[in-house]
């Protein structure tokens, strides 16, 4: 049977093709980031990538006799990375995964980010926790592809410093890269904490980023969303220029199980990356 | 084109047809009628408003394996994809209420962009046969959202009782084709004319109309009528479990020892937990909320997507819900219902 790992797979193919069936995996490697958050790298039996994904996309990944749960992904060379937060019964067992171990892979699902828009303009990125990860996706190819690009930016927020992921990237590699800032906030801070403390949108209002030709992507928790979203605005940030991606719970990943939708829109069809302006337009239900 | 079959004809083919094909017919039961397959005994038809679980079953069973596997520690052995059942089936006796729902659960399962095998390889092995609808039920709406009870549409075949006859239409090629052989006959002038003036008032107000109004004039997300609404509801999601068009479903794992199995069943979106994020937010939190979302997915939602309400009226989420929660007092409330219809 056709699945997503035939490179051969016409679109007509692609239609019979049974997308709740799972690719086999296995754990490549498995990288702590803080003390709840892993990093896992995700390829073939044969190590090599599953599928592609481009930046913004997400994957259904599961534990034979645990479940399944929609996670953003990133490509590496010959894997994916997905960072799990340990919230629940699957990433609890993610957790106690050890690499080699198999898994169940399947999509990739939703639309990225369109980077044509983003092409040839300043880019400020805004991420809350493991809202880093989507956004790391594009920092990645964004560093990959440095010349298409303007100034960089980058807020991050996190409860504590012990609780920042992708922390070498973080610290020393992206502040440290051509013509990026890199601020970094925290809600409580420790005794050698030298960096800002507070929330995101304190942050973005003090550091009042640059306007123009920029866009803005952020992600994180709705809460932060929302009153970035705010901030953003009162700085004179068009709705048209924010961007962000959104997380809800999915069984699916194509339109049918019902329970990701905003209004009519269906966010592992439609999106998970959506302008402001376009959420606008949708009832406040994320 | 309209064909005409004897009952004891009809019978007698159905009988007939149990050679090589299983046949569900509504069966009588203590807690209502049931699809089930038929013996061949007497059908008992007498009560027969419509069947207590929507014929949505059939082809998006309540439970149903996606796939098998095996779990060894720290490995995983083989990943079996589940093929559904490709048994030939007919089913006699549907709703056109519930045919028109297979044809709206077609939008989903049978997409442009993603085809459910399961559902799609049940859908080409059915043949359904409906039975018009001489007399409605008390909590019938179908004519009230341009609903025709003698419609043919999501049938291969409709029949429409008369006397000691069925009349028969045809809602697909291979219903035609069933239909242009023995032991069925076209029907006279005299029995055409009688089928269209059966057909004479079908709905009340087109389907067009009434979606144009569910479009139009449905209240704000943020209007203080969805505070009333929600107010009784239980959220025991029976309605969202006997509606013939909600399609809501969830995927779970059932392991014993070694083997495993991950299983698709009927989800509500009146539960809380259906759209709880694993960080603990929920964007439906109350009852408010889901109960908004039953009613825009059905009358706003849908028709955006698919051009089509999703509701039939067969009024079952009226007959059953343990609060009368109705429905068609909701649409009234919300200012999408005509307002000359009485309840």
């Amino acid at each position: 049977m056709a699945n997503s790992l035939d490179p051969a797979a016409t679109a007509d193919d692609v239609k019979r093709i049974n997308a709740l069936l799972p690719v086999k995996a296995k754990i490549l490697r498995i990288t702590q980031e803080t003390p709840d958050v892993k990093l896992f790298s995700i390829s073939t039996l044969d190590e090599q990538l599953p599928f592609p994904v481009s930046p913004g996309q997400l994957v259904m990944l599961s534990v034979f006799g645990m479940g399944e749960a929609i996670f953003a992904a990133s490509a590496g060379e010959n894997c994916l990375e997905v960072a799990v937060k340990r919230v629940g019964i699957l990433t609890e067992a993610l957790h106690e995964a050890k690499a080699g171990q198999t898994m169940g892979i399947r999509g990739p699902y939703g639309n990225g980010f369109s980077l044509d828009i983003f092409q040839g303009r300043n880019l400020l990125f805004i991420a809350g926790g493991i809202g880093l990860a989507p956004v790391r996706s594009l920092i990645k190819h964004v560093l990959n592809h440095r010349k298409d690009f303007g100034h960089l930016q980058l807020i991050g927020g996190f409860r504590s410093p012990k609780d920042l992921v992708f922390k070498r990237e973080l610290t020393e590699i992206w502040p440290v890269s051509e013509d990026f800032d890199v601020a970094i906030t925290v809600d409580k801070a420790e005794e050698d904490w030298r960096g800002h403390v507070g929330y995101v949108p304190d942050l973005v209002k003090k550091l009042k980023p640059q306007l123009d030709e920029t866009a803005c992507i952020l992600c994180g928790p709705p809460v932060m969303l929302k009153n970035t979203f705010n901030v953003l605005e009162e700085l004179a940030f068009s709705p048209e220029n924010i961007y962000t991606t959104l997380e809800m719970r999915m069984k699916c990943g194509i339109g049918q199980c019902g329970r990701c939708n905003i209004g009519s829109c269906y966010v592992c069809l439609d999106g998970p990356v959506f302008s402001l302006a376009q959420l606008r337009a949708l009832p406040d239900e994320y | 084109m309209i064909y005409q079959i004897r009952k004891d004809d009809f019978l007698s083919w159905l009988k007939k047809q149990r050679e090589g094909k299983k046949v569900l017919v509504p069966t009588r039961k203590e807690e209502g009628y049931l699809f089930l397959p038929w013996v061949g005994d007497e059908l008992d038809l007498r009560e027969y408003t419509n069947t207590l679980k929507p014929v949505k079953d059939v082809f998006f069973p309540q439970w149903e394996t996606l796939i098998r596997y095996r779990v060894e520690k720290e490995k995983s052995g083989e990943i079996v994809e589940e093929t559904s059942r490709t048994e030939p089936l007919i089913l006699f006796g549907v709703r056109p209420c519930d045919a028109k729902s297979i044809k709206l659960l077609d939008n989903v399962f049978d997409g442009e962009k993603y085809k459910d095998p399961y559902y799609c390889q049940r859908r080409k092995n059915t043949l359904i046969i409906s039975l018009g609808c001489r007399e409605l039920g008390p909590t019938c709406f179908c004519q009230n959202i341009g609903i025709n009870p003698l419609s043919s549409e999501g049938s291969d075949i409709l029949l429409v009782e008369f006397e000691d006859r069925y009349l028969a239409q045809s809602g697909s090629d291979t219903g035609l084709e069933i239909l242009e052989q023995a032991p069925f006959t076209p029907a006279e002038s005299k029995e055409q004319k009688i089928f269209d003036e059966l057909n004479g008032n079908p709905a009340r107000l087109n389907e067009a109309e009434f979606r144009s109004l569910a479009l139009n004039n449905m209240p704000d997300f943020n209007d203080s009528v969805w505070e009333k609404l929600y107010q009784k509801c239980l959220n025991c999601g029976i309605c969202t479990y006997l509606c013939p068009t909600c399609h809501c479903f969830d995927i779970s794992e059932m392991t014993l020892d070694s083997e495993g199995k991950r299983v698709r069943s009927w989800d509500s979106c009146m539960y809380s937990s259906f759209t709880l994020h694993g960080s603990g937010h929920n964007p439906r939190p109350t009852g408010k909320e889901r109960i908004r979302q039953r009613i825009m997915h059905k009358f706003n939602y849908f028709p955006q997507n698919y051009g089509v309400i999703a509701c039939v009226g067969c009024g079952r989420c009226v007959a059953e819900c343990p609060v009368n929660f109705d429905v068609r007092e909701a649409l009234k409330l919300l200012g999408v219902w005509k307002d000359d219809l009485q309840l």
